[in-house]
């Protein structure tokens, strides 16, 4: 027998999946625009993988098939992990990339609402740890055109130098690493623009109008994305105002790699981190904090997805010692 | 004074379906061919059955008469004769059977006499025991019996008059409000007088324009400063500690009464059914319910307790063919009848006929993605997929730890959440497996109990025995002893001197439960019929025959075996023994 509510709000994972993948489109479109169509084909290539191994996991571990993928999680999951990597990096690893995320990082662990670790963080993570070239390779804006992104996808020769650029990040990292510059001469380099890498800016301008989407919908709250944002512009600010020679400005930060892609779509997902409104706090600043670090002084030009797993796995704690009061219930624990 | 709102945590707003029913004004029931009225009212309210069949009851007249503290009076709806008093379904989604007194009305509606209570004049006690033999409890759909929560009469700052109604469908308080809100209002005054409490005010939601003009026309009518403030629409703001919160700002943790907060609510319907009780000493025999939902006539009926409800049905118009249950009470917080000739009892408010169009099967359930939004939603601010996580894995001490007995199971869980998970199912799963298992744990403690009782027993009947011998064996020496020579007399006399305290001892606690026995014995068979002390020596004889006649044991321990094991069977402890 059915018990009460007898009502229900018409919402369901998909749909709020299906938001989530809405909201990826205005990031996904500056992408195009600003750096190349080949990011459709390997939106293309991960969708299909993602389906594919999602439809497999879940007939092995006897699930209906057609109600969970119809979820749309798995989508959700190859499209982020494709926003993080470069667009050009060879179908295959693609290919290989989706399958750590569904079938390692998701199913292994007991699939929806269960694995720990950020799937797409997962398959980035040990992508650059297994082919730390080709995930270095990524196009400068509006240099390359679609036939030779597409075959560079499909495989094609890789000629690197000629093809490929630092990111700003990197850039700025080597050049500083080298000792020879400052910031200020690095930015003046054409890898830069306005405010991060030239025409990325654009795409995270894209993602931010895309999360605003998410939290006007209220599939996001502003926990996560402001903690993030708020604590990667505090500490990039501190020390480019003790050594603005030595760091870039807050604003550079915020404004390259996938900082806003991890505001607003990486470091909500809502499986792996926190849950109560403090613990969604000191999760977002945590991983804003050790991505920063990373971009800094460690051995990758960006940092958020190793940042991001190192507090998947401070989870379970940070919600067990941030529990919200309850009701009626007065300061009872710290 | 214009109170200050206060917010509450999380809450959902869903479709009213008000309009339904909110126009159509309180009818009058037909009297039915039968009542049938539970001597139970509430699980709480219980009440001793005063009639026997045959008899005839005049409309008012007590039928159950209040037992316990938590006890109130029951009463005929109706005149007429008392057909049986038979065990019949209660309302519960359990289909729980209950004592009531199965009533033929005569049609007359031939009252019994009554007429206005002066609580004026009389004492505050007077007062309260006037209402709990009216048998007045909330009419909110709790039923807890008014008497008790009006307390001690000190203490109480405001007085909560609860005209929130905010569970979609429910239009009965509306109505009661538009039409009778000079009688609430004098009902509620008089609460408040009883209660002691300074202020007096009214919550009703801001989509009921209609009766917030009429209450406030009400209370400007009285003149006596009675608040009427319109609350935000927003499920479940008519929760008891929603509405306090809401009004005042108090927060009333779970397991406490406002009473210790400063604060007490009371049901529109409720205040009305006192004004009936303390005006006219009509006792509570009807109450005003929704009829609504799938149905071609929605409406507003007072009906006399004890309705059976398919006869009820009807006023509402033929049933479709659609409908495929009946709803007590509300969508969020309701449950469906599990048969339709159960009757109305003071809490029914609403029965909504229920279609799949209506109240569709939920889309089966999916994994919980941990997005929050039950959270969000949670008025008692707990988190629902932490208690969910913890039900599902019978992991009850976390989901204790995570405060699940906060969860007032409001539904706002279950309402928003997109992987349709029954959170709330799995609450009361969580809950009744902790109560069953509390309650296994007494059982055995009590099991415990009289095994170590029976084992000390035991033992000291072993000491007591030893002892006797022991004592038995010193005066054959001591005898002995008196013979030889006199010379040898001092040195036995001194382990005899020893023994002496003890075998002292013993003799006056024998002699001491042999008075007892003797003391209760002719008690206990004395003034007894003949019949029964028949029974008795039959009992003692069959007893006699097994070797277990008292006497064939050492008695002093049939006393304190007695009270130890109530409700266990004699016959086993004797037989331990
Ligand atoms: S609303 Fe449902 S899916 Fe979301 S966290 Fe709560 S239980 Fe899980
Ligand atoms: S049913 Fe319980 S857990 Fe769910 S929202 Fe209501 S109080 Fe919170």
């Amino acid at each position: 027998m059915i018990h009460s509510p007898y009502i229900r709000k018409p919402a369901s994972v998909q749909q709020v999946m299906f938001t989530v993948l809405l909201a990826l489109v205005p990031g996904i479109a500056a992408y195009v625009w600003q750096v190349g169509a080949g990011i459709l084909v390997n939106l293309a290539i991960a969708t299909t993988v993602a389906l594919a191994a999602e439809a497999l996991m879940l007939r092995l571990r006897k699930r209906p098939v057609m109600l969970s993928l119809g979820d749309l999680s798995a989508v959700v999951t190859a499209w982020l992990v494709v926003l993080c990597f470069p667009t050009i990096v060879p179908w295959w690893v693609t290919t290989l990339a989706v399958l750590v995320a569904i079938v390692g990082a998701k199913h292994l662990y007991g699939g929806l609402g269960q694995n720990p670790f950020n799937p797409a963080m997962v398959a980035y993570c040990t992508m650059i740890v297994a082919y730390p070239a080709l995930m270095s390779q990524w196009p400068p804006a509006g240099q390359l055109d679609f036939a030779t992104q597409l075959d560079l996808i499909l495989g094609g020769a890789r000629n690197l130098d000629a093809i490929t650029g630092a990111t700003a990040l990197d850039a700025l990292r080597t050049g500083l690493r080298v000792g020879e510059a400052d910031v200020a001469t690095l930015l003046q380099q054409k890898a830069f623009g306005a405010l991060g890498g030239r025409g990325w800016e654009w795409v995270a301008g894209g993602y931010l109008v895309g999360g605003l989407f998410l939290l006007a919908r209220g599939v996001i709250t502003w926990h996560m994305p402001t903690a993030f944002i708020v604590a990667l512009a505090t500490i990039a600010g501190l020390f480019w105002l003790v050594h603005p020679e030595q760091f870039a400005s807050p604003l550079f930060h915020l404004a390259s790699g996938g900082a806003m892609l991890a505001a607003f779509f990486i470091v909500t997902d809502p499986i792996s981190g926190a849950t109560t409104p403090r613990g969604k706090l000191l999760f977002a600043a945590g991983v804003a904090i050790i991505a920063y670090l990373i971009r800094n002084f460690g051995a990758y030009p960006e940092g958020i997805a190793f940042a991001v797993l190192l507090m998947n796995m401070c989870v379970p704690l940070i919600d067990m010692k941030t529990q919200p009061r309850v009701f009626g219930h007065r300061e009872e624990k710290p | 004074m214009i109170a200050r709102l206060f917010g509450f945590h999380g809450g959902i707003k869903p479709d009213a379906h008000k309009n339904e029913s909110a126009g159509s004004p309180i009818r009058p029931a037909p009297i039915p061919s039968r009542l049938v009225v539970p001597l139970r009212q509430s699980t709480r309210a219980t009440s001793e059955c005063l009639v026997v069949p045959g008899q005839k009851v005049l409309k008012g007249e007590r039928i159950g008469a209040p037992e316990g503290v938590l006890g109130t009076a029951v009463h005929a709806p109706t005149s007429g004769t008392v057909l049986e008093v038979v065990e019949h379904h209660m309302p519960h989604p359990s289909g729980l059977d209950t004592l009531s007194v199965v009533i033929e009305p005569d049609g007359e509606e031939r009252w019994i006499e009554h007429g206005p209570f002066d609580w004026k004049e009389r004492s505050r006690d007077e007062a309260l025991a006037h209402l709990r033999d009216c048998g007045i409890v909330g009419l909110g759909g709790a039923t807890f019996p008014s008497h008790i929560k009006l307390g001690t009469g000190t203490g109480i700052e405001v007085l909560i008059l609860n005209g929130a109604e905010c569970e979609p469908w429910i239009t009965c308080d509306d109505r009661l409000m538009r039409e009778r809100a000079a009688d609430i209002l004098t009902g509620a005054q008089i609460l408040r007088e009883l209660i002691g409490a300074p202020r007096l005010v009214v919550g009703i939601e801001d989509n009921k324009p209609e009766a917030i003009a009429a209450m406030r026309t009400a209370a400007e009518a009285m003149g006596t400063g009675i608040e009427v403030v319109p609350i935000p629409a927003l499920y479940p703001a008519g929760g008891e500690k929603q509405l306090i919160r809401v009004l005042t700002g108090i927060e009333i943790p779970y397991g406490r009464l406002g009473g210790e907060f400063g604060v007490q609510c009371f049901n529109v319907g409720t205040a009305h059914a006192v004004y009936r009780a303390m005006s006219f000493g009509e006792p509570l025999v009807s109450r005003v319910l929704t009829l609504t939902g799938n149905v071609d006539q929605p409406g507003n009926y007072e009906v006399l307790i004890g309705t059976p409800i398919e006869d009820l049905l009807p006023l509402a118009g033929p049933r479709r063919a659609d409908t495929d249950r009946i709803i007590m009470g509300g969508p969020m917080m309701g449950f469906a009848l599990p048969a339709l000739d159960v009757p109305v009892v003071k809490a029914t408010n609403c029965l909504i006929s229920a279609s799949q169009k209506l109240f569709p099967t939920p889309p089966p359930e999916q994994a919980c993605i941990r997005c929050g939004a039950c959270a969000r939603a949670c008025p008692a601010e707990l988190q629902p997929f932490e208690l969910y996580w913890h039900s599902r894995a019978k992991n009850f001490g976390k989901a204790q730890e995570y405060n699940l007995f906060d969860c007032i199971e409001c539904g706002c869980c279950a309402y928003v959440c997109p992987s349709h998970i029954p959170l709330v199912d799995y609450f009361r799963f969580s809950k009744s497996e902790i109560w069953s298992r509390e309650r296994e744990k007494n059982a055995a403690d009590q099991a415990r109990e009289r095994f170590e009782f029976r084992n000390w027993r035991q033992e000291r009947e072993k000491e007591e025995k030893a002892a006797k011998l022991a004592a038995k064996a010193a005066e054959t020496r001591a005898k002995l002893a008196e013979q030889p020579a006199a010379g040898e007399g001092a040195a036995a006399a001194a382990p005899a001197a020893e023994e002496d305290p003890k075998k002292a001892l013993i003799a006056a606690a024998l002699a001491r439960a042999k008075a007892q026995k003797a003391a209760s014995e002719p008690k206990n068979t004395d003034g007894l019929s003949a019949e029964t002390q028949a029974e008795i020596a039959e009992i003692d004889r069959r007893r006699q025959a097994l070797g277990l006649a008292e006497g064939a044991e050492p008695a002093p321990d049939a006393a304190p075996a007695a009270p130890a094991a109530p409700d266990d069977k004699p016959a086993a402890s004797t037989r331990d023994a």
